[in-house]
C-alpha cells in the first residue's frame, strides 16, 4: 500500500505557470486524473514520475522524494503517453529488456505478457504493432517489476473501444489488489467508468477532488446558459425571470432568440415548459450554449 | 558501472538504423581512397602519412565519433523512449558509462581497423605510418566518444553541433590558427602516434604528457558531467 504526496507543488516553464500550487494525495486504487488539453495533467504526472523537478514544493511517495532517486523506480511503473519506444526489439525482446533492468529475468517478462495478453505477437517487431497492442507492451512494461505504484498518461488516447475495455477491466483488477493506480484523461465518460477517485484540474489548478457522484453533482450544479427560441420571447422572458431558479435573460435581437441563465439546474427544467403552457407560449428552440468540457472545467476553478 | 541490457540496447540503436550506413561508408571510402593512391603513385611514406592524417583522423575518426557517440543516447532523449531506462532503478552514471563503452567500441572499430587496412594498402606499414596512425585513432575514439556523447545528452541538436566541431574546429581552424591546434583531440592523438611512428612522418604540436593529461582529462570530464544531466533529465509534457 503506497501513496504519492504531492505537497504544495508548482511548476513553471519560463513565465508559464504549467502546475499552480497544487496539494493532493493519491492512495491505493484507481484514481482518474481529469482536466481539459493543456491543463497540466501531464506535468503532474512527470513530476509524479521523477522525470520533472518541481519549482516549488514536494512530490514524495511514502515520504521519499521522486525526482533524483532512481531507487523509487523499484516501486513505480510508468506508462508514458509517447509513442517512441525500441520499435527495432520484438514484444518479448521489449519487455525483457525492461526485466533485466529491474534485475529479473524472462520469467518476470513472460508473465507481464501473461498480464496484458500480448502473447500471441510476442516474437513481431514493435514497428509492427497497432496503437493499442503498443499500448499494451507498455503497459507489460510497467507491470513487469509487480509495481505498488502505476502511473499512466492518457492511456486510452487513440485505442479502440475492445482495447479500452480491456485495459479498463486490467486497471481496476490493479486498483483492486490494492495497487495505487493514477491515469489521466480529458474525457469525463472515461474517468467515471475506471475510477473510484476523481481528481480534477484545470489551468493548472486542482479544481476539484472526490469520488465521481460528487463530480458530476458540482457539474451539473453550475449555471447553465441555454438559448431559447419561442413564439412570444419577451413574454416568455417576463415570466421566466419571476422565477429563482433564473439569474439573467438577455434578448438576442439578432438571433432572435432569448439568452437564460439557469441558476437551478434541475429547476429550470421543470419551470420552462411549465411557464411555457401557462402563458400559451410555444417553445421553438432550447438548447443548452456552452455544455463544452472546457465551460464545464472553468466553472470548477470557479468554484 | 556496466549494464549489458542498456549495452544492447545502445549496439542495435546504432548498427540496426540509417546511422549504420554512414559508418560503414566512411571506411569504404577511407580504403578505396587508399587503394587508388597506391594505385597511382606507388609506395610512399610521406603520402602513406598524409592521407591517414589529412582524411583518416582528421575527417572520418571525428565524423565516426559524432555518429557514434551522439548516436548512442540522442534519438532516445530526441523521441523519449529514453524514459524506459530511466524509469529503472539503474544508477544514471551507469547508464552513461555503458553508453561511453559502446560508443568507444563502435568508433575504434569503425575507425581504427579501416586506418590499418588502408595504412597497410598504401605503404605496408612502412615507417611504422599504419601501426601509428591506428594507435592515433584508438586513442582519439575513447575522446570523441566521451566528448560527443556528452552533447548528445544536453542537446538536440547534437549532431549539428558535433559536425561543426568536427569540420569546423578540428579541420579548418585547427590548420589556421596556433592556439587551436594545441586544444584539439586530433592532436593529442598525434602526441602518442608521433611516439611510435619512425621518423619524423608523424608530428604533433603538443607534448605527450599534457595530450595524455588532456585526453583524460576531457574523457572523465565530459563522462562525469554526462551522467549528472542525466540524474536530473527533465521530459517535458506534450501540452
Amino acid at each position: 500500500m503506497s501513496s504519492l504526496n504531492i505537497d504544495h507543488v508548482s511548476r513553471w516553464f519560463g513565465n508559464v505557470v504549467a502546475v499552480n500550487d497544487v496539494t493532493m494525495t493519491i492512495g491505493p486504487g484507481v484514481t482518474g486524473l481529469l482536466g481539459p488539453n493543456g491543463a497540466g495533467k501531464s506535468t503532474l504526472i512527470n513530476m509524479m514520475g521523477g522525470f520533472l523537478a518541481p519549482s516549488t514544493g514536494t512530490v514524495t511517495l511514502d515520504g521519499r522524494p521522486i525526482w533524483r532517486n532512481e531507487k523509487i523506480y523499484q516501486e513505480i511503473g510508468i506508462v508514458p503517453e509517447r509513442e517512441a519506444m525500441y520499435d527495432f526489439l520484438t514484444g518479448r525482446e521489449f519487455v525483457v529488456a525492461n526485466a533485466e533492468l529491474h534485475g529479473l529475468g524472462a520469467k518476470a517478462a513472460g508473465r507481464a505478457l501473461a498480464t496484458v495478453e500480448m502473447e500471441y505477437a510476442q516474437d513481431r517487431k514493435i514497428s509492427t504493432y497497432s496503437k493499442g497492442m503498443r499500448q499494451r507492451v507498455k503497459m507489460g512494461s510497467a507491470l513487469v517489476h509487480d509495481p505498488s505504484v502505476l502511473l499512466l498518461d492518457e492511456p486510452f488516447n487513440g485505442m479502440d473501444p475492445r482495447q479500452r475495455m480491456h485495459l479498463m477491466d486490467l486497471l481496476r483488477r490493479m486498483g483492486g489488489d490494492g495497487r495505487t493506480v493514477l491515469f489521466s484523461s480529458h474525457i469525463l465518460e472515461e474517468v467515471e467508468q475506471l475510477a473510484s477517485h476523481i481528481e480534477v484540474i484545470v489551468a493548472g489548478r486542482h479544481a476539484a477532488s472526490g469520488d465521481f457522484r460528487r463530480i458530476r453533482r458540482l457539474m451539473t450544479d453550475r449555471p447553465h446558459r441555454y438559448l431559447v427560441r419561442s413564439s412570444d420571447d419577451r413574454a416568455l422572458a417576463a415570466a421566466l425571470i419571476a422565477d429563482p431558479s433564473t439569474a439573467g435573460i438577455e434578448v438576442d435581437l439578432a438571433e432572435g432568440a432569448l439568452l437564460v441563465q439557469a441558476v437551478d439546474f434541475g429547476r429550470f427544467t421543470r419551470l420552462l415548459p411549465r411557464v411555457a403552457k401557462e402563458h400559451d407560449i410555444r417553445l421553438l428552440t432550447v438548447s443548452p450554449s456552452d455544455e463544452s468540457l472546457e465551460s464545464v472545467f472553468s466553472y470548477l476553478v470557479a468554484a | 558501472m556496466y549494464d549489458p541490457t542498456v549495452a544492447r540496447l545502445t549496439y542495435r540503436a546504432l548498427l540496426g538504423r540509417r546511422r549504420a550506413l554512414i559508418l560503414f561508408s566512411l571506411p569504404v571510402l577511407l580504403i578505396v581512397i587508399a587503394a587508388a593512391v597506391r594505385g597511382f603513385s606507388g609506395a610512399d611514406d610521406q603520402v602513406a602519412a598524409d592521407v591517414l592524417g589529412g582524411f583518416a583522423l582528421a575527417t572520418m575518426v571525428p565524423l565516426i565519433g559524432v555518429i557514434a557517440g551522439t548516436g548512442a543516447i540522442g534519438p532516445e532523449i530526441d523521441d523519449g523512449s529514453v524514459v524506459y531506462l530511466l524509469s529503472k532503478p539503474v544508477k544514471r552514471p551507469t547508464i552513461i558509462v555503458t553508453k561511453l563503452i559502446v560508443a568507444i567500441a563502435v568508433t575504434m572499430a569503425f575507425s581504427a581497423i579501416p586506418t590499418f587496412i588502408a595504412g597497410m594498402i598504401l605503404n605496408g606499414n612502412g615507417q611504422q605510418v599504419a601501426i601509428a596512425y591506428t594507435v592515433a585513432a584508438l586513442v582519439a575514439s575513447i575522446a570523441y566518444a566521451a566528448l560527443f556523447l556528452l552533447l548528445g545528452t544536453v542537446s538536440r541538436h547534437a549532431v549539428v553541433f558535433g559536425l561543426v566541431y568536427a569540420l569546423v574546429w578540428e579541420t579548418l581552424f585547427g590548420s589556421l590558427v596556433e592556439g587551436a591546434r594545441t586544444l584539439s583531440v586530433q592532436q593529442w592523438s598525434l602526441a602518442v602516434a608521433e611516439r611510435v611512428a619512425r621518423g619524423d612522418l608523424v608530428t604533433s604540436d603538443v607534448g605527450l604528457p599534457v595530450a595524455v593529461a588532456l585526453l583524460t582529462g576531457v574523457t572523465v570530464l565530459a563522462t562525469w558531467y554526462a551522467g549528472q544531466k542525466l540524474r536530473s533529465l527533465t521530459l517535458a509534457g506534450e501540452e
